[in-house]
C-alpha cells in the first residue's frame, strides 16, 4: 500500500505540473519588463559580482589575458597578433554573438568563433568545450563588452535559425513535459521549489555558478536546465543549442553585458 | 594557473585599520565525492593559508573540505609601517602558492 503522505505528494506535484502546463506556447517578456538575473540576487551575490577583486572569475579573465598574448599553434602566433589590444578590438563583440557564419552556413557562438580562429589562423587544436583555457578566453573577450547592450546582428540570414531556437525554447522537452518558456516566459519571480524562477537572460555569460564552484558557459546552463527537465541534453556546440542562445540572445536584445556574472 | 588575486589599499594613514582581501585560484575536491564508476575522488584542499607583515606573522588560517572553491578570505589589520605584506597558501598534493604585496604607511 503507498502511504497517504506520499499519495498527497504525488497529487499535489502533479496539480503544479498541470498548472503550469496550462500554455505550451509562452507569450514573449514586454521589452520594458525584461531584467537580468542581477536584479534578483543576494546582496551578497551582488557585491561579488561587482567588485572584480571578489569576483571568482577575475581567475579566469586574468588566465583569458595572459592567453591573448600567448603563441600558440604550428604558424606560432597569438590572438593579440592579429586582434592587437583587446580591450580595444574585443569590445562588443560578445554583444552580437551568436553570428552568422558564411562557412559553415549557421550562426557560430563565441566559443566556436575562437575555435575557429584557433585551426584556421592559428592552425592549432581547438579548445574542448569547459575546458579551462577556452571559459579563460571567453570570459576575455566578454568581459570587454560589459556595460555594452546585447545588439544581435541585423543579418537576415539568421532569422530561420532565431525561430529554430524559439521552436526549441517553446517545445516541450523530457519526462517532466515542459518547454523553456513556461518557466522563463511564464511563470518567472515565482519559485520553484526554493529557488526563483529568473527570466533566463543570458547577459553574463560564461558566468560563475556558485553551485559549480566554477566558471561555465551558457551551453552548461542550458544542459543543466534540459537535465532538469529528464530530458536528453544536446551536445557541445550542437546547432541546437546554438539556435537556442542565438534565440536567447535576441530575447535579451538592450540588455547590458555584465560578463563575468555571478549567479547562485 | 593558480595565480592568488590580492587587494590592499596602496597609501593607508599610520595607526589605522585595513582591509586585506585574497583569492586563490583552487578546485578544493572535498574528498567526500565519488565519480560515476564509484571511485572515490581524492582530497584535494588547500590546507592552511598565513600572511605576515613586514616579517610578522598577522593572520592564519586552517582550511577544511567544506570551504568553497577559489577560497577567497578577507581580513583587517592595523597599518605601522610601510613594507610588504607575504601570503602563502599550502595544501595537499604539494601545493603551494605565494604572493606578496606592498603597502605605503603615512
Amino acid at each position: 500500500m503507498v502511504p497517504l503522505r506520499e499519495v498527497v505528494c504525488r497529487a499535489a506535484a502533479l496539480a503544479i505540473v498541470l498548472a503550469m502546463a496550462g500554455s505550451a506556447y509562452g507569450t514573449d517578456i514586454p521589452l520594458d519588463q525584461r531584467r537580468s538575473g542581477y536584479a534578483d540576487l543576494s546582496r551578497d551575490s551582488k557585491a561579488m559580482q561587482d567588485d572584480d577583486t571578489i569576483n571568482p572569475a577575475t581567475l579566469w579573465v586574468l588566465d583569458g589575458e595572459a592567453l591573448w598574448s600567448q603563441k600558440t599553434g604550428a604558424v606560432n602566433r597569438a590572438c593579440a597578433d592579429c586582434h592587437q589590444d583587446a580591450t580595444v578590438s574585443m569590445k562588443g563583440v560578445a554583444a552580437r554573438y551568436p553570428a552568422f557564419s558564411p562557412a559553415r552556413n549557421a550562426p557560430i557562438n563565441l566559443e566556436q568563433r575562437i575555435n575557429l580562429c584557433r585551426t584556421e589562423h592559428q592552425q592549432a587544436p581547438p579548445l574542448a568545450y569547459e575546458s579551462r583555457d577556452l571559459l579563460a578566453l571567453t570570459a576575455y573577450i566578454g568581459r570587454q563588452s560589459r556595460g555594452i547592450a546585447i545588439a544581435p546582428p541585423d543579418d537576415k540570414r539568421l532569422t530561420p535559425f532565431i525561430e529554430e531556437g524559439r521552436k526549441l525554447f517553446t517545445r516541450r522537452i523530457g519526462q517532466i513535459d515542459m518547454s523553456c518558456a513556461q518557466c522563463h516566459d511564464d511563470n518567472w519571480g515565482k519559485k520553484l521549489a526554493g529557488s526563483l524562477i529568473p527570466q533566463a537572460q543570458p547577459t553574463g555569460y560564461p558566468i560563475y555558478r556558485l553551485e559549480w564552484q566554477s566558471l561555465g558557459s551558457l551551453q552548461r546552463r542550458l544542459r543543466n536546465c534540459m537535465t532538469g527537465l529528464r530530458a536528453e541534453a544536446y551536445d557541445y556546440g550542437a546547432p541546437e543549442n546554438v539556435n537556442l542562445e542565438l534565440f536567447l540572445m535576441w530575447r535579451a536584445r538592450g540588455l547590458q553585458i555584465e560578463t563575468p556574472a555571478v549567479r547562485p | 594557473m593558480g595565480r592568488p588575486l590580492i587587494n590592499v589599499p596602496a597609501k593607508v594613514k599610520r595607526g589605522q585599520v585595513f582591509e586585506i582581501k585574497t583569492l586563490i585560484s583552487h578546485i578544493m575536491e572535498t574528498g567526500f565525492r565519488y565519480t560515476t564508476t564509484g571511485a572515490q575522488m581524492p582530497r584535494d584542499i588547500v590546507t592552511a593559508f598565513s600572511c605576515s607583515y613586514n616579517g610578522e606573522e598577522i593572520f592564519r588560517a586552517d582550511l577544511y573540505p567544506a570551504i568553497s572553491a577559489n577560497p577567497f578570505l578577507t581580513f583587517f589589520t592595523v597599518a605601522t609601517e610601510s613594507g610588504t605584506l607575504d601570503f602563502k597558501w599550502v595544501g595537499d598534493n604539494g601545493f603551494s602558492e605565494t604572493a606578496t604585496a606592498k603597502i605605503v604607511v603615512e
